[in-house]
């Protein structure tokens, strides 16, 4: 009971940040959230099951361009077109998952890396279709939701906050089901989990579909909130950030994925602030950035929840 | 015959520990297994619960073929395998070890108060994590994370291996009471006292093969097999 009203109340205070914030800081609270919920889906897959993905930006990348792609040539509107990037996510994958799951550790983050950056090849080599590094600009007809229009604040902010609260109580719910239970038993030891009758290969592929469903939803949301899609979601870049957000936060925890992703922006946002005030710091904020995460990593290992539940809080989920 | 293993072969790579193994353990019995380190005993184990391939012979539980199977699926067989070094999930509460262990059968109240009843202590410790624990309460925790499964054939191996006497004696007690359930329970240990107390029958293995089998009632502290197949 705790903590479900923990997970409303943090529900209810950002639709509360949202409707009094002026409109900048409330569009970067939107995109945190979008964001959340793609590392909401890494945590599932990381911080749950054990699997140390580099190749999620290809799940998020396929949201995106399900979306984005879906929008600008069959004119879908945003549902269809979020439910199709949603679809994507999860297909790819399931793809990858089917190949990659064969190996483990080291080798199964490679092969991820090799797969996103293949991914990232294929879109930069349909370029035509794709828009390649410039990407393009979602049309502004697809971009509304029960004539809702999306690149207008308030129904942007409600579509995020709804897509944020879905994910984050599917994903408590989901970690205190019984398939949770399979899934952390997969991240604490694989051979024990067998001896227990658990199917580890089962277990860590529908864990990445779920990871990659995530992907796709928030990728496909980012698309047509922010209205534009390109390469650039298909990064390596795009994998580490949810990698940083969730050990931030803290893996394993419902809530630190959101925790790490604001804290990351709010980060960048003070290091940002520090180099126009400071010339002296000028182009240092990332190695500010990178300064405060070795902080974090030697004194709180698990994260920030993560530590907060081993110092006491031992009902956070 | 709630398990029956036929001429079972196996090793590692090309060494091969396991030259045709049989045994047989019955329902609401101990047997014991018995020999020197390193003749296959663990080995064995692993073979009946599919941890490592066979290379001839038949495993049969409850009258059902085990070969082939991919490990995941024997537990559902009715096989519960508590190993050497009790090898929990240390991080985990003992309430979610037990919910792991009981996964696959649904997890049901009664499973679970079965084994909490076995093992009053693990009740007063439900919150806590396995790693915390005394080691003879890690044995408890191990032997109830199987029992979750709803075992018919329980194999334990050297469940009292480093634990102080007044733990040893709980958990033969436990396991007595798991023989009057019915459950046929394998006891892989090297102890004469504990399987002169506990066993109904002892298999004792050289050279990875059961070499003789014998009524437990049978054995003397002194007796010979003792000498030759354990060297005490």
């Amino acid at each position: 009971m705790k903590v479900w009203a923990l997970h409303l109340a943090l529900i209810i205070a950002l639709a509360v940040a949202l409707a009094v914030l002026p409109p900048y800081p409330a569009t970067t609270l939107a995109r945190i959230l979008v964001l959340a919920v793609f590392a909401m889906g890494y945590n599932l897959a990381f911080g749950y099951t054990g699997l140390l993905s580099l190749g999620h930006a290809l799940f998020l990348a396929a949201g995106v361009f399900a979306a984005g792609l879906s929008a600008q040539f069959w004119g879908l509107s945003a549902g269809p077109a979020l439910l199709l990037g949603v679809a994507a996510g999860g297909l790819v994958a399931a793809a990858v998952g089917l190949l990659a799951l064969r190996t483990a550790g080291v080798s199964f983050m490679i092969v991820t890396l090799m797969f996103a950056q293949a991914g990232y090849l294929t879109v930069l080599y349909f370029g035509t279709i794709t828009g390649g590094d410039e990407g393009f600009n979602l049309p502004a007809a697809s971009r509304t939701v029960f004539g809702f229009d999306l690149s207008t604040d308030t129904p942007r902010f409600v579509a995020a906050l709804v897509l944020f609260a879905v994910g984050l109580l599917a994903s408590l719910a989901l970690v205190r089901s019984s398939f949770g239970r399979s899934m952390v038993a997969m991240r604490e030891n694989e051979e024990r989990s067998r001896m227990l009758g658990i199917n580890p290969f089962a277990v860590k592929l529908a864990a990445l579909v779920l990871s990659g469903l995530y992907a796709g939803a928030a990728g496909a949301a980012y698309a047509l909130l922010f209205g534009y899609a390109g390469a650039n979601f298909a990064t390596i870049q795009y994998s580490i950030l949810p990698m940083l957000y969730v050990l931030l936060g803290g893996a394993g925890t419902t809530i630190g994925p959101f925790l790490g992703a604001l804290l990351m922006f709010g980060l960048i946002e003070v290091t940002s602030r520090m180099a126009r005030l400071w010339p002296v710091l000028e182009g240092m904020d990332y190695f500010l950035i990178g300064a405060a995460l070795v902080v974090l990593v030697l004194f709180a290992p698990r994260g920030i929840l993560g530590t907060l539940r081993e110092r006491g809080l031992k009902w956070l989920p | 015959m709630a398990l029956e293993v036929q001429g079972i072969t196996a090793g590692y790579g090309p060494v091969t520990v396991l030259r045709g193994v049989d045994f047989r353990a019955e329902a609401g019995q101990i047997t014991c297994l018995m020999g020197r380190n390193g003749v296959g005993k663990s080995t064995f184990l692993k073979c009946l619960m599919g941890l490592l391939p066979t290379t001839a012979g038949t495993i049969q539980v409850n009258g059902l073929t085990l070969q082939g199977l991919p490990a995941h699926q024997v537990p559902k067989r009715g096989l519960a395998y508590v190993p050497q070094g009790r090898r929990l999930f240390g991080p985990l509460t003992v309430a979610e070890n037990l919910a792991i262990g009981g996964l696959v059968q649904g997890n049901d109240e009664n499973t679970l108060h079965q084994v909490l009843t076995l093992f009053p202590r693990l009740r007063e410790r439900l919150t806590q994590t396995a790693q915390t624990l005394s080691g003879g309460e890690q044995q408890m925790l191990a032997i109830g994370r199987a029992l979750c499964l709803k075992p018919t054939v329980l194999l334990l191996d050297e469940p009292t291996e480093g634990l102080q006497p007044s733990m040893i004696a709980l958990i033969q007690e436990a396991i007595l009471t798991l023989k009057a359930q019915g459950v046929a329970v394998v006891l892989v240990e090297q102890r004469v006292d504990a399987v002169r107390k506990l066993a109904d029958r002892v298999a004792f293995m050289r050279a990875g093969r059961v070499e003789e089998v014998r009524d437990g009632a049978g054995l003397a502290a002194n007796d010979p097999a003792f000498q030759t197949y354990v060297g005490v």
